[in-house]
């Protein structure tokens, strides 16, 4: 067992690629980290682009076309309702701007800045064509189902996101 | 000294030798706990932070953190628009 010193865990699973999901998955995680918890999130499918840098990816056509198509990183995250092609999340960020919210990247960068631990799941990484190294510093090497229910099932507090 | 410089704030921040201002105004959740978190090791253990916020959320969150980690706040009260937190470290 790691630590017996008490310290509280929180582990998250990051599936959701959607700008008002990942504000709540890294708010949340911030959160914990600051109130002394160790804290994990397993970022897998739509969600590997939250800790991807802003470079092309995929090795095959639908590789590349899916790199193409949802490409770029994290400030690219769209709300899950309005959309409209971008313009959603422009309206977002303009309202977020007005009210003092700090930016996803903001929240992200500092999320590594806390020492949250951050992991690609490796399946999605290998369905996706998304290697390691298209990822920001900071996140730790790819693990799969097995280490998250692991940090799961040592955790208080379990969330899908 | 006591009871001369502040009128306007509680008998009880008088009297607390302050060790860290925090300015949290314009900041919303989760920052000013995490401001809080981040600055409790810039003072001893026993050193108090007074933090200003202007997020009313911050009345439930510091507390809370306070809680979480084994620190104390002092007091906490709103003066005006802002809310106003003195934090003891306690380890």
């Amino acid at each position: 067992m790691p630590e017996e010193n008490g310290q509280k865990k929180l582990a998250m699973v990051v599936m959701s690629g959607d700008m008002d999901k990942l504000f709540g998955a890294f708010i949340i995680a911030n959160g914990a980290a600051a109130m002394g918890m160790e804290v994990t999130m397993f970022f897998t499918f739509w969600g590997l682009r939250a800790i991807k840098k802003d470079v092309g990816t995929g090795k095959t056509l639908f590789g590349r076309m899916l790199g193409m198509m949802y490409g770029g990183d994290i400030s690219k995250a769209n709300p899950s309702k309005f959309s409209f092609g971008g313009l959603g999340r422009w309206m977002f960020n303009k309202m977020m701007g007005a009210h003092n919210v700090a930016k996803l990247t903001e929240l992200r960068d500092m999320a590594v800045q806390l020492g949250v631990n951050m992991y690609g799941c490796q399946m999605s990484m290998d369905v996706m064509e998304i290697p390691q190294e298209a990822f920001i510093d900071g996140v730790k090497e790819p693990v799969g189902v097995g280490f998250f229910l692991l940090k799961a099932q040592d955790a208080d507090i379990t969330l899908f996101i | 000294m006591p009871g001369a410089a502040r009128e306007k704030g509680s008998t009880m921040s008088e009297e607390i030798k302050v060790d860290l201002e925090l300015d949290l105004k314009g900041l919303l959740c989760p920052l000013p706990m995490v401001k809080v978190s981040q600055n409790i090791t810039n003072v001893p253990v026993g050193g108090v932070i007074r933090a200003v916020a202007t997020d009313p959320g911050s009345m439930a969150d510091i507390p809370a953190w306070a809680k979480s980690t084994g620190n104390e706040v002092l007091s906490a009260e709103k003066q005006g628009n802002e809310f106003v937190f003195l934090v003891k470290r306690v380890k």
